[in-house]
C-alpha cells in the first residue's frame, strides 16, 4: 500500500523527529511511504482565523500537491480535521475531494485501516499520561467524549498505546478538557490560553505520570512551553515516537 | 478599535485576580459534573435533545403562525398581548402600561431579555424605581454590575463579596458569612418592596402557543411574589421562547435544569394563563433582531437556545475569563454567536474567544451547533472588513509563503529560524505574547524536510506529484 506522509508546518520547523518517527513507524509496517517535497501546510492557521482568502492558495497548493494519492497519512489530529471537515477556502476540484476523503490522522491509519494493536519493538517501561487533542476527541470521534454520557467508552490513541509492552496510564481529572492552545487562540487569548495550560499539567502532575503523551504536537508545543516556564522537566512525546520505539 | 469589546484584555485582567478565577472555575465545572451526572440518569438523554431540537427548529420554521395562535390564546384568556419591534419599542410599551397605572416603582424577577433591552436604566431614567427580586440580580443592581452568567449572575462573587457588599448598602454584618444569614438580609431588604409594589414583572423560559400560557422556571419563588403580589403583571418574552404544545414543554423541562444545575428541575415552575381575579396581565413579545437572526442561513439555530447555561459552565475559556469580560447581555459560546447580531463592529472579537474545542456543543441541550457557528463567524468578520489590518496581512503573508515550496523552504530552512516565520502565523499582535507566560519551542538544526533531503532522497526517488 502507498501513503503519502503529510508532515504538518510545525513538525517540520520544530519537531522534525516527529516526522522522522512516523516515517519509520510506517515503513516499520511494511507500508510503502513517499514524502511530496512540494507540501507546505493546509492553510489551517489562516482559515481557523477566519481569513479564508487568505487561506485559499495554500489550501489549493496543498489539493495539488495530494491530490492524487489513495491515502494520505498525517501524524495530526487537527490537521487531519481541517483538511476532511473545514476544507472551504479553495476551488472545488476532483483533486480536493480526493485529498478531503483520503486524508488519515496517523491514529486513524493504524487503528482503523491497518487494523494494528501489537508494538512489541516498542518496549516502554513508564507511567503515561495521555492528552488527546479537541479536534481529535470532538472532530474525529477518535475517542469517547466526556459530555456523551451514555456513549461507550473508548481511545484510540490508547487502544494503540496499550499494544506497547511495559505501558501504563494514569487517570487524571477532566481527562479532554481543552489544553488551551486553539491555534491562534494561544496568541490572541494569550492569557486564558497559558492558563487553561498551567491547569491541565497541574491536573496531570497530580497522577504523577513519567512523561505526557499526544497524538496532537501542536497541543504539547503549548504545554512544553507552560511546562518549561514553570520549570517543569518532564519530558513530552509524540504518540509515534512511543509507537516507535522511543526510549525515555 | 475603540468601541470594540476586548474580551482577551478583560479575561487578563480577571485572570490576574486567582481567586475569584480559581473559584468560578471550580464551581462551573462542578456544575458541569453534576449536568453529567444528572443526564446519566436519563436514559434517553441523546433522543431528548434531538427532540428538543426538531421541536425549536419546528416551531422557529412556523413562526409567525405560533405567535398568531398564542396571541389569540392569551387574549381569550385575559392577557393583555403587545408587539415589540425592537427594545426601544419594548421599554416604552412597559413605560407606557406603568405610568397609565400611575406605578412609579417596578419589582422585576430575572429576566435575560429585559438586560438586553436595558429596560431598568431607560425605566429609572423616567423616575420608576425598578427593584430585582432574585437574589444575584439584585446582588449585581447593588454593585451596578451587569449580569456575569445568565442563571447565576452574580456567580463570579465570593460570599466575602456579597457580605461586603450588603454591609455597605445594607448595614449588614461584613464579617457573617453565612449564607442564610446574608439571604436573610437580602429578603428583609427587598419584601417590603415587594408587598409594596404597584407592578410586577417577570420574563418567560417559555410560552405555550395552544394554551396561552406563559411558563416561568425560578428556585427562589421570586417570580411568583413578583407577578401575584402586585395587581399589575407584565411578562416580557423573545418571539423565539415559544413552543407548540404543553406536551412539547415536558421535554424542555426534563432538559432546561438538568443542563444548567443538574437538578431534576427547578424548585418553582409556574404557569401563567391568565391574569387573577382583580388584576391586570400584560404580555409583550419582542422582536429585537430575532427575525433577522432567523433568516441568517448559518446562524439561525441559535434562536433555539433556552438559557440554561450548560454551554458556559463547559466552556474552559469562559470559566477563566468570567462573565463580564464578554462585555455584553449573552456571554460565553452562547453569547460569542448572538451577540454580533445585535452589533457586529463592537462584539467583533468575541469569536475568537473560543478554542473550538466543541464541549458546547456537546452539552446543549437543544443541540446547537455552538463551536461550528462561532467558527462562521470568524469567516463573517473576515468578509465584513472587521479583522484588523495587521493580522490579515500577516494572514496575506502566510499564505504567500505557505503556497509557495521554494519560498517556504527558505523561510524554514533551519538556523535561518523558524521563529522568523512564527509570527506570520501567530504573534501578529500584543508582540510576542506567546513567550508572556510560554517557553518558545526551540528551533530544530535540521527540518525534517532537510533531514529527508539528506538521509532519504538520495536512495529514494523523489517524489513529486501536482
Amino acid at each position: 500500500m502507498q501513503v503519502a506522509l503529510m508532515v504538518p508546518c510545525y513538525i517540520d520547523m520544530f519537531y522534525p523527529h516527529v516526522g522522522i518517527a512516523t516515517l519509520e513507524l510506517l515503513e516499520r509496517l511494511g507500508v510503502d511511504v513517499v514524502y511530496p517535497t512540494e507540501q507546505t501546510c493546509c492553510g489551517q492557521p489562516m482559515a481557523n482565523s477566519g481569513c479564508y482568502a487568505e487561506a485559499q492558495a495554500t489550501e489549493e497548493h496543498c489539493a495539488r500537491v495530494f491530490g492524487s494519492f489513495d491515502c494520505v497519512v498525517t501524524a495530526s489530529g487537527s490537521c487531519t480535521h481541517h483538511i476532511r471537515n473545514k476544507f472551504t477556502a479553495g476551488a472545488d476540484t476532483p483533486e480536493k475531494q480526493n485529498l478531503v476523503r483520503n486524508t488519515y490522522d496517523l491514529v486513524e491509519f493504524l487503528h482503523d485501516v491497518l487494523k494494528i494493536r501489537e508494538f512489541p519493538w516498542a518496549i516502554f517501561e513508564h507511567k503515561v499520561a495521555l492528552h488527546t487533542s479537541c479536534s481529535a476527541i470532538r472532530g474525529l470521534n477518535m475517542a469517547s467524549m466526556s459530555e456523551r454520557v451514555h456513549d461507550p467508552v473508548f481511545s484510540k490513541p490508547k487502544a494503540l498505546l496499550s499494544g506497547v509492552p511495559g505501558i501504563e496510564f494514569v487517570e487524571f481529572e477532566r481527562v479532554d478538557e481543552c489544553c488551551g492552545f486553539g491555534g491562534t487562540f494561544a496568541v490572541t487569548e494569550e492569557a486564558v490560553s497559558a492558563k487553561m495550560g498551567y491547569d491541565k499539567l497541574a491536573f496531570m502532575q497530580k497522577a504523577s505520570p513519567e512523561c505526557i503523551v499526544s497524538s496532537d504536537m501542536s497541543c504539547l508545543m503549548h504545554l512544553q512551553g507552560c511546562a518549561r516556564r514553570q520549570k517543569q522537566d518532564i519530558p513530552f512525546y509524540h504518540l509515534a515516537e512511543i509507537l516507535n520505539g522511543v526510549s525515555l | 478599535m475603540s468601541g470594540v469589546v476586548d474580551q482577551a484584555r478583560n479575561a487578563e485582567t480577571f485572570l490576574a485576580d486567582t481567586v475569584h478565577e480559581e473559584r468560578l472555575d471550580k464551581l462551573l465545572w462542578a456544575m458541569r459534573l453534576r449536568r453529567d451526572a444528572a443526564a446519566r440518569q436519563v436514559p434517553e438523554w441523546e433522543e431528548l435533545r434531538t427532540l428538543a431540537s426538531e421541536i425549536k427548529e419546528h416551531t422557529l420554521s412556523n413562526l409567525s403562525q405560533y405567535l398568531i395562535q398564542f396571541e389569540a390564546r392569551a387574549t381569550a384568556n385575559g392577557m393583555i398581548v403587545h408587539w415589540a419591534r425592537d427594545a426601544h419599542e419594548h421599554n416604552q410599551i412597559v413605560y407606557d402600561i406603568l405610568a397609565e397605572q400611575g406605578a412609579n416603582s417596578l419589582v422585576k424577577s430575572k429576566s435575560m431579555l429585559t438586560e438586553e433591552c436595558e429596560l431598568r436604566p431607560f425605566l429609572e431614567r423616567r423616575g420608576v424605581r425598578v427593584t430585582e427580586t432574585d437574589l444575584g440580580e439584585r446582588i449585581q443592581q447593588l454593585d451596578d454590575q451587569p449580569p456575569g452568567h445568565i442563571v447565576g449572575p452574580a456567580i463570579h462573587k465570593t460570599t466575602q463579596d456579597v457580605a461586603t457588599l450588603f454591609s455597605q448598602k445594607y448595614g449588614s454584618d461584613p464579617r457573617n458569612l453565612d449564607a442564610a444569614y446574608l439571604a436573610g438580609v437580602m429578603r428583609e431588604n427587598t419584601r417590603p418592596d415587594i408587598l409594596n409594589a404597584p407592578a410586577g414583572m417577570t420574563g418567560a423560559n417559555f410560552v405555550v402557543a395552544e394554551t396561552g400560557a406563559i411558563v416561568v422556571a425560578t428556585n427562589e419563588g421570586n417570580a411568583d411574589l413578583s407577578a401575584h403580589t402586585p395587581p399589575l403583571h407584565i411578562c416580557s418574552v423573545g418571539i423565539e421562547k415559544i413552543i407548540p404544545t404543553t406536551e412539547s414543554l415536558a421535554v424542555f423541562i426534563r432538559l432546561l435544569t438538568r443542563s444548567a444545575t443538574g437538578d431534576k428541575i427547578t424548585q418553582y415552575t409556574s404557569m401563567f394563563r391568565g391574569p387573577r381575579k382583580g388584576a391586570v396581565m400584560h404580555v409583550i413579545l419582542v422582536d429585537n433582531g430575532r427575525s433577522s437572526r432567523l433568516g441568517m442561513k448559518r446562524f439561525w439555530h441559535s434562536l433555539k437556545c433556552i438559557r440554561c447555561a450548560a454551554c458556559m459552565n463547559t466552556c474552559p475559556v469562559y470559566r477563566r475569563s468570567g462573565g463580564l469580560s464578554y462585555g455584553s447581555t449573552y456571554m460565553g459560546p452562547i453569547g460569542i454567536i448572538m451577540m454580533p447580531t445585535f452589533e457586529i463592529r463592537k462584539y467583533s472579537e468575541l469569536p475568537f474567544a473560543s478554542t473550538l474545542n466543541g464541549s458546547c456543543t456537546n452539552v446543549c441541550p437543544v443541540k446547537i451547533d455552538i463551536h461550528e457557528q462561532i467558527y462562521g463567524w470568524r469567516e463573517v468578520m473576515e468578509e465584513n472588513g472587521q479583522i484588523q489590518v495587521v493580522k490579515k496581512e500577516a494572514m496575506r503573508v502566510a499564505d504567500e509563503v505557505l503556497s509557495h515550496p521554494t519560498l517556504y523552504r527558505i523561510a524554514t530552512t533551519a538556523l535561518s529560524t523558524a521563529l522568523e516565520v512564527l509570527p506570520h502565523f501567530a504573534v501578529y499582535n500584543r508582540l510576542n505574547s506567546w513567550a508572556k507566560h510560554r517557553d518558545v519551542p526551540e528551533a530544530a538544526t535540521e527540518t525534517f524536510h532537510e533531514w529527508y533531503r539528506n538521509n532519504r532522497l538520495h536512495t529514494n526517488e523523489e517524489v513529486r506529484r501536482g
